[in-house]
């Protein structure tokens, strides 16, 4: 389990890497793994995606942390919600604006991102306990870490399902696309082997750090 | 609430005003937000929605450089004017003014979702000229090739739905026919391994123009027309006028 920081702590490097490492919210903590399989396959949705989410849970992090003295417990939930809805809202305009093409593409996985675990998750867990600096820089790194988690799907989906990155043509046009990875099912696989890349990594660097007899890093 | 929530709230007078207070703030503020970029990004929205569609427009009726909307009521054909309830129908000019041909939406459940296009109908070879999908969920690799599978296309080339001689319908409703059978202009040769999606396309186009090409061939003077008055608005630019009739239709009550 991530750590959960009740106390505040002062902001470094580490608080903007963690998200990106340590508590990768797709890749360590399993969150908000609707739009990660849904929208992930292709590397542009999956990055618009990732930069959408990422707004959203800092705006929304920021405001509940600025608000956090305010927030009486027995309505916070109701508060978040409202917050990150608001966000949400502003962010499917916005991109609507941007391209009708791209807000097609996303479909309704724009307007679910209000129920995006990790947005509430990191307001309660985190925003509503540190200040304003701390919280736009956590937010910072989960979101990074999220845009590139999704990114590392749909690039990996659109090469083997559609045989192009960013919507270029890698291949010539004898190259087979291998579509079953652009479909629902190729995210679960896509997912299942780069969750299979982490753990084997972490395991590695761990047993590597216990050879050398360095004290078991909490993580 | 928890049990906590509940004492606390007895022992302490100040709680629901606090609560109240901030749902109340945050609730403003939201409201705030959510107005002030809608009303920002508004036009820039409707701008791409009318690019939008007249991409797609001049795409199914070809040789169509100028637009002008009508909308189908039970009295007939009108030109689109605000508060007026019917069906659009989008009408394509050349840049003398001639009539090109006609564009409508029409809809259908497909493999998954409902598919939505827009399609091109010429009145003068009573045919359907080209297909254009606005929205589907199609498998992709299979069901989505109704959008760009080149033999599929070739369907839409000319495509007869000539109105039948009582003025009810089509002589030859449209229908979908097994790869590689289609030997009468107004079949669609499926595509093989997506007979849902050919079908659904088949069938929309069928229901659209069986109930829409014996209203347009009635009232074709009036879309014929329509050309006459682009020229008149075009006095205080043609931009002006098309973004006119674009805020008609599309302007919400605020």
């Amino acid at each position: 389990m991530p750590t959960l920081p009740n106390t505040q702590e002062p902001v470094t490097l580490d608080t903007f890497l963690r998200g990106l490492w340590e508590e990768n919210p797709v890749f360590v903590m399993l969150l908000g793994m609707c739009p990660v399989l849904a929208v992930s396959n292709s590397a542009i949705n999956a990055l618009a995606m990732g930069l959408a989410s990422t707004f959203v849970l800092v705006a929304s992090n920021s405001l509940v942390s600025l608000l956090r003295h305010f927030i009486p417990k027995q309505v916070r939930i109701a508060t978040y919600i409202i917050i990150i809805a608001t966000f949400v809202t502003m962010v499917d305009y916005a991109i609507q604006a941007i391209s009708l093409d791209l807000y097609n593409a996303l479909g309704a996985f724009i307007q679910l991102i209000v129920v995006n675990c990790m947005i509430l998750g990191r307001a309660e867990a985190y925003a509503s306990k540190q200040p304003l600096g701390a919280t736009i820089i956590n937010g910072l790194g989960i979101g990074a870490g999220f845009t590139l988690a999704l990114l590392s799907l749909g690039a990996v989906r659109e090469i083997l399902g559609a045989g192009s990155l960013f919507g270029i043509a890698l291949f010539g046009d004898n190259f087979q696309p291998w579509v079953v990875m652009i479909l629902p099912p190729g995210g679960f696989f896509v997912l299942g082997a780069w969750l299979l890349i982490f753990a084997w990594v972490r395991q590695h660097r761990q047993q590597r750090l216990d050879q050398e007899g360095v004290p078991q890093h909490d993580s | 609430m928890n049990q906590e929530g509940i004492n606390q709230a007895a022992v302490d007078p100040g709680l629901t005003y606090r609560m109240l207070r901030t749902l109340g703030l945050v609730a403003t503020l939201s409201g705030l937000l959510v107005v002030l970029s809608y009303r920002v990004t508004l036009p820039i929205i409707e701008e791409n929605k009318r690019l939008a569609i007249e991409r797609a427009l001049f795409k199914v009726i070809p040789g169509a450089v100028m637009r002008r909307d009508f909308v189908i009521t039970d009295e007939g054909i009108q030109r689109a004017q605000q508060d007026l309830e019917g069906t659009t129908l989008y009408a394509g000019y050349n840049q003398e003014g001639r009539l090109k041909g006609v564009a409508l939406e029409a809809a259908a459940a497909g493999y998954q979702d409902v598919i939505r296009i827009l399609y091109g109908y010429d009145p003068y070879c009573q045919c359907i000229r080209g297909i254009e999908v606005l929205k589907m969920t199609e498998t992709p690799g299979i069901g989505d090739k109704i959008a760009r599978d080149a033999d599929f296309q070739q369907n839409f080339i000319a495509l007869e739905a000539r109105p039948h001689v009582s003025g009810q319908g089509l002589e030859h409703a449209i229908v979908p026919v097994k790869h590689g059978t289609k030997s009468e202009p107004w079949q669609i040769d499926a595509i093989s391994g997506a007979t849902i999606s050919s079908k659904a396309i088949a069938r929309m186009l069928n229901d659209s123009s069986q109930w829409v090409v014996p209203i347009i061939q009635q009232h074709l003077a009036v879309v014929e027309a329509g050309a006459l008055n682009i020229d008149d608005d075009q006095r205080d630019g043609p931009e002006a006028s098309l973004l006119r009739v674009e805020e008609s239709r599309y302007a919400h009550t605020p």
